[in-house]
């Protein structure tokens, strides 16, 4: 037996799975876009056909970083804007595995922005998705990365002199190779996302549009959208990468103007995962490196030789 | 004493090669039978600026640098000529023969490169020789080199002109360089290599004694620094995974594992910054592989958060830190052991953490491969603890200490067979955190694993790793991964990490931690030598802290100097806050100029402390006992 038999296993997989049997308390507020994703990607994993003990879930700090108290599999709940340094080394040490990674603007955006940029630079495969309702909300309402300039808070009280993060622009100027925006308000296209952000072969970022009632009545998270994938408006070829980053501006301008465009804006499905990179320059295993903790005939080598060619 | 061992000192710019060239003069020494140690200065820079290293030789083993040295090698600051105008390199040019001068011994030997320097910019030079008696000899080695080489050569020049007027065999050279150079580049540096050697024999007349003693070893010997058995220790006890971000002197360890990881299968990540790096470290551990991160003083404050959430998580996860002097980017290329209270308390609440310091080179290989065991067997971050003087200084140890087998053992994990019987909880979430656990280690699973699923958190959390705020709950938590502590301290015990040094029974006791270890031995032997009654203990242990040990070491003498490179006694501090007591037993002997002790300074501090005094005209400070 494999050590890591829930790996690869060929059954139907329920969504149901993924709620956990008692659920905790959800501490979300009423009318929470983080809803939305958590429903969306329970809807995804029968599609993309994984199940909970093959998939880790690792999050940030904040309401977002709730999101494994309520999703049933391996979860690293982690710590502010840390966690895709830890989902892409879990992947590195054991590439079978399903690896999402997720947090808040504020997390990903703003303390964790520099792993953001790294980590779609080295387009390690796994699926990043940001819950941006653009304010701290567990914090209780501060001015976040995604804010519009001269958004007024408690902590910005004169409002934001600062420009909001371009958090798809960024993803694509950083390497991602597939970057997407949805929102918690339509399901259906959030959950297609989700699965084709899985299924892809490289880093891919979900800009996910999560509504905060409480803290942040007037972003335009609420507002009806267009998927730009679908609309006649938008000639559009998301494998382009100069379309892509034009498309990327718009939304990005247009979001803050009362018009949110989604959907796919870039899809480089040729660019190699840093995982096939690695393995070509002969730095990263073939075999998944966790099973070799567990394989009684693997022959771990010494130091000894090594150590005896180059120090006598 | 130094009749009968050498210290050679060979100085240059940085970039000269001074680190190559001493590196292959210890070697070749160790393979003519002799014991080495080496001591390395350098500046923060990459090109010229006063850098030195130290070799010393004997036939028994040596454990620490000399008290000054007994054969300089002064090749001149190359880079300090560099022709751009706008460029101001001030004196350094001389600086190669006039930095060392002070710590030159009486009788000692002096080389240098009349090429590139000029005893007549030295003032009072021919005084100081004659009231030193030193014996100098002028050579023209950029000449040399120019001649049947290239200017670089300079060095090769210099070994043989020491190697001639010290009477080493230049067999040893010549392999040497015949194992690592090019033949373009072997054959005019074996030229120059006899060429000068036997142009100090046919020209000077030796008028100084001092000649290497013939040696033995009884078995093979291999040459390694701090750095090199650290990332030794990881590989053989399975780690396969590094990640993290360059900074002195944690980039040694980090570029020998980077070098072999690939070698052996494993992977190695230089990442954006500190805190990923460890990030990355927790992330391969959590998915079941062994692993490690690391930095300097200033990296590893950015790892303070990584470090609690795996204490808190219950990640293991092997940390080294390389102290430098600080504080903050402080003295870059300098030791210090000023970064102790900084590992064991940084990061929020309580420390729950295991934090070890080795004494020696070989001992740094043990200390690797226990930070391991006790991470993995306990679920729980270790800190190694070293310093830039451990990590680079090379010594001879015999080739059987690591001629061991590997140990790949994951350590308190679960297989599936198990976790078919393991407890789970609601929402079907296997027991990671269960209050029942043996010596307080939970066993975890590893993703993948079949029905093993669980939540990690850094927030607190029951059983199942749900986040619960329960006040029974947290207590239950928090006193089972403190427990973890006493079994570590019991298995430790068991180890006996501690290092005796001297007679069992003594009226005095020297005290000190990490790289000092080997001084502080040198100096408690010249001590009972000289008379005194002194013994020594070097303390591997920080968190825990060996209790036992010390409490017994303390008791049987009647008073204590801690030797530590701080400024503020930490060492002394952590003994007397974990002991609760002998505080008016305790005094400090402290360094803290960015140089290691010197075993003479030991000596002169103990005989001061003993009798009252003040330390005498020295960079080294005596704090007095005061009391509980």
């Amino acid at each position: 037996m494999s050590a890591f038999s829930a790996i690869g296993e060929d059954r139907e997989i329920d969504r149901e799975e993924f709620t956990p049997t008692l659920e905790p308390q959800a501490t979300w507020c009423p009318g929470c876009g983080d809803f939305g994703v958590l429903k969306a990607l329970k809807q995804a994993m029968p599609e993309v056909g994984r199940n909970p003990d093959e998939v880790l879930l690792v999050t940030g700090i904040g309401c977002s970083g709730k999101l494994n108290s309520y999703f049933e599999s391996y979860g690293y709940h982690s710590i502010h804007g840390r966690s895709l340094p830890i989902a892409r080394a879990a992947k590195l040490a054991n590439p079978d595995l399903e690896v999402i990674a997720a947090g808040g603007d504020g997390d990903g955006y703003g303390i964790g922005g520099n792993h953001f940029m790294h980590t779609a630079r080295e387009n390690h495969d796994m699926t990043y998705i940001v819950f941006n309702n653009e304010i701290f909300g567990l914090t209780k309402g501060q001015t976040s990365p995604t804010s519009p300039k001269g958004h007024k808070s408690k902590t910005q009280p004169h409002g934001s002199a600062k420009d909001p993060i371009r958090p798809l622009s960024l993803a694509l100027t950083s390497g991602a190779s597939y970057v997407a925006r949805t929102a918690a308000v339509n399901p259906n296209q959030a959950k297609e996302i989700l699965v084709e952000a899985m299924q892809h072969d490289g880093f891919a970022h979900i800009d996910f549009l999560t509504q905060c009632p409480t803290w942040n009545k007037d972003a335009r998270q609420y507002v009806p959208y267009t998927d730009i994938n679908d609309s006649e408006d938008y000639d559009f070829d998301p494998t382009n990468r100069e379309d892509a980053q034009e498309m990327a501006s718009e939304a990005e301008r247009s979001l803050y103007e009362g018009e949110v465009l989604t959907g796919r804006f870039y899809v480089d499905s040729e660019r190699p995962s840093y995982q096939e990179e690695k393995q070509a320059i002969g730095e990263m295993p073939e075999q998944p490196l966790a099973e070799r903790y567990f394989d009684d005939d693997y022959e771990w080598e010494r130091s000894h030789d090594l150590l005896l060619d180059r120090h006598k | 004493m130094t009749d009968h061992e050498l210290m050679w000192r060979i100085a240059g710019g940085s970039g000269d090669g001074i680190a190559s060239t001493s590196q292959n003069f210890a070697k070749a020494l160790m393979r003519a039978g002799l014991h080495v140690f080496t001591h390395r200065h350098y500046p923060s820079r990459i090109r010229g600026g006063h850098t030195y290293t130290e070799v010393r030789a004997k036939t028994e083993p040596v454990r620490s640098r000399g008290d000054g040295f007994n054969c300089l090698l002064a090749l001149g600051d190359s880079f300090a000529r560099n022709p751009q105008e706008d460029a101001y390199y001030g004196d350094e040019e001389i600086k190669p023969l006039s930095e060392n001068l002070d710590e030159l011994n009486e009788g000692g030997i002096i080389v240098y490169d009349t090429g590139l320097l000029d005893s007549a910019d030295i003032p009072n030079f021919e005084e100081r020789v004659e009231e030193n008696d030193w014996h100098v000899y002028p050579l023209n080695l950029r000449e040399i080199a120019r001649d049947h080489g290239r200017e670089v050569m300079r060095n090769t020049a210099g070994v043989g002109a020491t190697a001639a007027l010290l009477g080493i065999d230049l067999e040893y050279f010549e392999e040497l360089m015949a194992e690592s150079m090019p033949e373009d580049i072997l054959e005019p540096n074996k030229e120059i290599l006899h060429y000068t050697h036997d142009k100090v024999i046919e020209e000077f007349e030796f008028t100084h004694d001092l000649r290497v003693p013939e040696g033995s070893h009884d078995e093979e010997q291999v040459l390694l620094s701090g750095s090199d058995t650290i990332a030794y220790g990881a590989i053989d006890e399975g780690c396969r995974f590094i990640a993290g971000y360059p900074m002195t002197p944690w980039t040694e360890v980090f570029t020998i594992m980077s070098q072999a990881l690939p070698e052996l299968g494993g992977v190695s990540e230089q990442v954006e910054d500190e805190i990923a790096a460890a990030a990355l470290a927790l992330g391969a551990s959590h998915a079941g592989v062994k692993a490690m991160s690391g930095s300097s003083g200033g990296g590893f404050a950015l790892m303070s958060e990584p470090l609690g959430l795996a204490e808190m998580s219950e990640t293991p996860v092997v940390l080294v830190e390389a102290m430098r002097a600080g504080p903050s980017t402080g003295l870059p290329t300098k030791p210090e052991q000023a970064d102790l209270e900084h590992v064991l308390y940084t990061s929020q609440g309580d420390s729950n953490r295991v934090v070890l310091a080795p004494g020696t080179v070989a001992e740094a290989y043990e200390q690797s491969r226990l930070a391991f065991q006790l991470a993995y067997g306990y679920n729980i971050p270790v800190v190694l603890l070293y310093d830039q003087k451990l990590g680079g200084e090379l010594m001879n140890v015999p080739a059987s200490h690591f001629d061991r087998e590997p140990n790949p053992d994951l350590g308190a994990v679960t297989t599936e067979e198990e976790l078919e019987e393991a407890p789970h909880g609601p929402g079907g979430k296997f027991h990671r955190y269960r209050y029942d656990a043996e010596d307080g280690v939970s066993p975890r699973s590893i993703p993948g694993q079949k029905g093993g699923h669980f939540l990690v958190t850094g927030n607190e959390h029951n059983q199942a790793g749900h986040i619960e705020e329960d006040p029974t709950n947290r207590v239950t938590q928090m006193e089972r991964r403190m427990s973890k502590l006493d079994g570590i301290r019991e298995f430790l015990d068991e180890q006996d990490t501690q290092t005796y040094m001297g007679p069992e029974e003594a009226d005095y006791g020297l005290i000190t931690f990490g790289s000092q270890q080997g001084t502080v031995a040198e100096a408690v032997d010249r001590l009972n030598g000289a008379g005194h009654s002194v013994k020594g203990i070097g303390v591997s242990d920080m968190m825990p802290y060996p209790e036992a040990e010390m409490t017994e070491f303390l008791e049987s003498v009647d008073e204590a100097l801690v030797v530590e490179m701080n400024a503020s006694g930490q060492f002394r501090g952590l003994t007397q806050k974990e002991l609760g007591r002998f505080g008016d037993k305790l005094s400090s002997l402290l360094k803290y100029n960015g140089e290691p002790f010197e075993p003479a300074e030991i000596v002169t501090g103990f005989e001061a402390s003993i009798e009252g005094q003040d330390v005498p005209d020295q960079q080294t400070t005596y704090v007095p006992a005061a009391g509980d």
